[in-house]
C-alpha cells in the first residue's frame, strides 16, 4: 500500500543509509563523476603506454615540445603550456598528487581526530577539559603559521640528510608525505570536536553501561560500541574534509611551499598559469582547465558530504 | 558578568597563542640571518645576534618579548631591520581592514539575498539553483577566481585596474574574488538557518493567527534565522580583516596578508608572533561580540 511497508524491517543502520543516498540525485551524480574522475586519472598513464608512439608523444606530461601555449585544439584538448606540454596530461598529473594528498591527508586527520575526541569524551573530566582547550588553543593559531612552521622544520631535517641529497626524486617524494602528514595534522581540530560530542552522548547510553558493568575496559569499549557508533557521522564529516585538504594543499603549491617541480598538483599548474598573466596575450586556458577539474571534484565531494549527512541524518529519521 | 569572565579567560588564551607561536618558530631550524643576506662573517653574525638578543636563553627572550608587549611594542622586524612591526603593522593593516570590509559588505549583500530566495522557494528551481551557486563559489579558491577575474574585466574589457591600490575602483575586483567564497557560505547558512526557523513551533503558532507568509517570513523567521550567520560572521570577520595573502598578491595590494606567510619563511620572529596575537585577539574578540549580539537577537539565549 505505502512504501514503507515494503522495506524490511530489519535493516542495519549502513543499509538503511545507503537506501537514502541512493535516492539523493547530487549524491549519486558526485558519486559518479568522481568514481569516473579517478578512473581516468588511473588510466591515463596506462593509455599513453599502450598508444601509438605519436600520441604518446604528444600526450607525454613531461615531453617539451616547439608549439608552446597553443589554446585548446582537436590535438591538445587542454592546449599548451609554456614548454609546451600537453595540459590535459598535466592535470590528469597533477591529479594524482591532488588526490593522494587529499585522501592520505584526510586519513592522517581521521586516526588524530577520533582519537584524541573519543579519547576525550570517553575520559571526561579533567583530562576532557584540557584536551579540549588545547583544540580551542590550536584553532586561534592561524592555519598558514602551524603549517609552514612544519613544513620548513621537516624540510630543514631533510636537506641535511644524506639520503636526499643522493637523489631528488625521493627528496619529492617525502616532501608530500610531510605535507599530507601537515595538512592532515591542521585537519583534524573539528573532527575532534563532532566525536566529542558523539561520544559524551553516547557514553551513558544503556548498552555501554552495561558493557562496563560487565566489566569491560575501555579501549574494548571505545572499539566495540563507540567508534562503530560515531561511524556515521565520522565519514560524512570526512567527505568535508578532503576537499578543504585538496584546496589547502593547491594553496601551498601555490604559495611555492607544497609540491615542488617537476612533480604537479592543481595548485602549481594553476600558480603556472597565474605567472603567465600578462596585458597582451590572454592564455586563459592555463588557469581555466585545471582551475575548472580542481572546482568540479571540490564541488562533487562538497555534494558527496551532503548527501552523506542526509543519508546518516539521525534527526530526520522516522 | 559573563562576558567579563569570558573576557578573563581571553587573556590567557592569548598568552598561550603567543608562547606557541613564539616557542614554535624558535625551535624550527634556519634563523633570521641565513637566508640571502647572509653575514659574510661570523663576527658580523654574532653581533647582529646580540644586537636583537638572539644568542640569549629562550626563556630569557620570551620574557624580553612579554615586556615589550606590557609596553605595546613588538620589536624590531628581523627581516626589514630599518621598520619596527609596529610600523610595518600599522602602514598595512589599515588596506587590509578597508578590503576586509569591504569584502565582508560583499558578502552579506550577496549571500543573505541568495539565501533568502532559496528558503522562500524552498524545493523550486529559485532553490535549486541558489544552491548550487552557493556550493559553486564556496569551491573556488581564490587564486582561480582571481586571475580570472583579472582575466576577463581587466585585460579583456579593460573595464577595471588589474591590479594596485589607488582609488576606490581598484578595490572591486580584490572585493569580489576575496568576498565570493564567503558570500556562499553565508548563503547556504542563511538558508538552512531560514528553513529551520520556518518549521519551529513560534511560526506555526503565528501562522496559525492569519499571519500572511511575507510577514511571517520577514518579521519573525529573519531575526532567528540571522543566527548561524552570525556566529559564523565571528571567524569570518577575523579571516577576512588580517588579510588575504593570495587576493593581496595577486593584485599586488600593499596590505597585511603576504606577511602572514612571509614572516615565516623568512623567520621573522618577532613579526610572526605579533600577526599570530593580532589574529588570535581578532578571533576572539569577534566571538566574544558574535555571542554577546546572540542576547539581543535571540531573547531565549541567556549566559550565566
Amino acid at each position: 500500500m505505502n512504501e514503507i511497508s515494503l522495506v524490511p524491517q530489519h535493516l542495519s543502520p549502513g543499509q538503511r543509509a545507503w537506501q537514502r543516498f541512493k535516492c539523493n540525485r547530487a549524491g549519486m551524480l558526485a558519486a559518479w563523476y568522481l568514481a569516473i574522475l579517478l578512473l581516468v586519472v588511473v588510466a591515463w598513464p596506462v593509455i599513453l603506454k599502450i598508444s601509438p608512439a605519436h600520441f604518446a608523444q604528444i600526450h607525454n606530461p613531461d615531453e617539451l615540445s616547439n608549439p608552446q601555449f597553443m589554446p585548446p585544439n582537436a590535438q591538445c584538448w587542454f592546449g599548451t603550456d609554456l614548454h609546451g606540454r600537453d595540459m590535459f596530461s598535466r592535470v590528469l598529473y597533477g591529479a594524482q598528487i591532488s588526490l593522494l594528498i587529499g585522501v592520505v591527508g584526510t586519513l592522517v586527520s581521521l586516526l588524530i581526530g577520533v582519537l584524541w575526541g573519543a579519547i576525550a569524551g570517553y575520559t571526561g573530566g579533567r583530562t576532557d577539559e584540557i584536551m579540549m582547550r588545547i583544540v580551542d588553543a590550536l584553532y586561534s593559531l592561524p592555519n598558514i603559521i602551524f603549517v609552514s612552521v612544519l613544513i620548513t622544520t621537516a624540510t630543514g631535517i631533510l636537506k641535511r640528510t644524506h639520503l636526499v641529497q643522493q637523489s631528488p626524486e625521493l627528496g619529492g617524494m617525502i616532501r608530500v608525505v610531510i605535507i599530507f602528514v601537515g595538512l592532515g595534522a591542521i585537519s583534524w581540530l573539528t573532527m575532534a570536536r563532532i566525536v566529542r560530542g558523539q561520544v559524551l552522548s553516547l557514553r551513558t547510553r544503556a548498552f555501554v553501561e552495561a558493557s562496563r558493568a560487565l566489566g569491560a575496559r575501555p579501549h574494548w569499549i571505545l572499539a566495540q560500541h563507540i567508534i562503530p557508533n560515531i561511524f556515521g557521522v565520522v565519514i560524512t564529516y570526512l567527505a568535508l574534509t578532503m576537499p578543504a585538504i585538496i584546496l589547502y594543499e593547491s594553496f601551498l603549491s601555490y604559495l611555492g611551499m607544497g609540491v615542488q617541480p617537476p612533480m604537479a598538483s592543481w595548485g602549481t599548474l594553476i600558480a603556472n598559469g597565474v605567472g603567465e598573466i600578462n596585458p597582451v596575450r590572454i592564455y586563459w586556458w592555463l588557469i581555466l582547465c585545471p582551475g575548472v577539474v580542481l572546482v568540479t571534484t571540490l564541488l562533487a565531494l562538497n555534494f558527496l558530504g551532503d548527501a552523506l549527512r542526509d543519508a546518516w541524518d539521525v534527526k530526520s529519521r522516522p | 558578568m559573563y562576558f567579563l569572565r569570558r573576557l578573563l579567560f581571553a587573556i590567557p588564551l592569548v598568552l598561550f597563542t603567543s608562547a606557541l607561536t613564539f616557542f614554535l618558530l624558535h625551535v624550527t631550524p634556519g634563523g633570521p640571518f641565513d637566508r640571502e643576506r647572509a653575514p659574510s662573517s661570523p663576527e658580523i653574525e654574532h653581533n647582529l645576534k646580540a644586537k636583537y638578543h638572539l644568542d640569549e636563553p629562550l626563556w630569557k627572550q620570551y620574557l624580553r618579548f612579554l615586556d615589550d608587549l606590557a609596553h605595546g611594542d613588538f620589536g624590531p622586524s628581523l627581516k626589514y631591520r630599518n621598520h619596527s612591526v609596529n610600523d610595518i603593522i600599522a602602514q598595512a593593516l589599515p588596506v587590509s581592514l578597508t578590503l576586509g570590509s569591504l569584502a565582508f559588505c560583499f558578502a552579506m549583500g550577496v549571500g543573505l539575498p541568495l539565501g533568502f530566495i532559496a528558503a522562500a522557494r524552498r524545493g523550486k528551481w529559485q532553490d535549486l539553483t541558489c544552491n548550487f551557486l552557493a556550493m559553486l563559489v564556496v569551491c573556488v579558491p581564490g587564486f582561480v577566481v582571481g586571475p580570472l577575474l583579472i582575466l576577463v574585466f581587466a585585460v579583456k574589457l579593460k573595464w577595471l585596474p588589474i591590479g594596485l591600490w589607488a582609488s576606490p575602483v581598484y578595490a572591486v575586483l580584490p572585493m569580489i574574488a576575496l568576498g565570493l567564497l564567503y558570500a556562499g557560505q553565508v548563503a547556504r547558512l542563511f538558508r538552512e538557518g531560514m528553513i529551520n526557523a520556518m518549521q519551529s513551533q513560534f511560526i506555526t503558532a503565528a501562522r496559525s493567527k492569519g499571519l500572511g507568509e511575507t510577514e511571517l517570513l520577514v518579521k519573525h523567521a529573519l531575526r532567528i534565522a540571522i543566527l548561524p550567520v552570525v556566529s559564523y560572521s565571528g571567524p569570518m570577520l577575523a579571516d577576512l580583516l588580517t588579510g588575504s595573502f593570495v587576493v593581496e598578491n595577486i593584485f599586488q595590494i600593499p596590505g597585511i596578508g603576504p606577511f602572514f606567510v612571509n614572516s615565516v619563511l623568512n623567520a621573522d620572529y618577532s613579526m610572526m608572533v605579533a600577526l599570530a596575537l593580532l589574529y588570535a585577539f581578532l578571533l576572539i574578540g569577534m566571538n566574544l561580540l558574535v555571542d554577546f549580539s546572540y542576547t539581543l537577537l535571540d531573547p531565549r539565549v541567556k549566559y550565566e
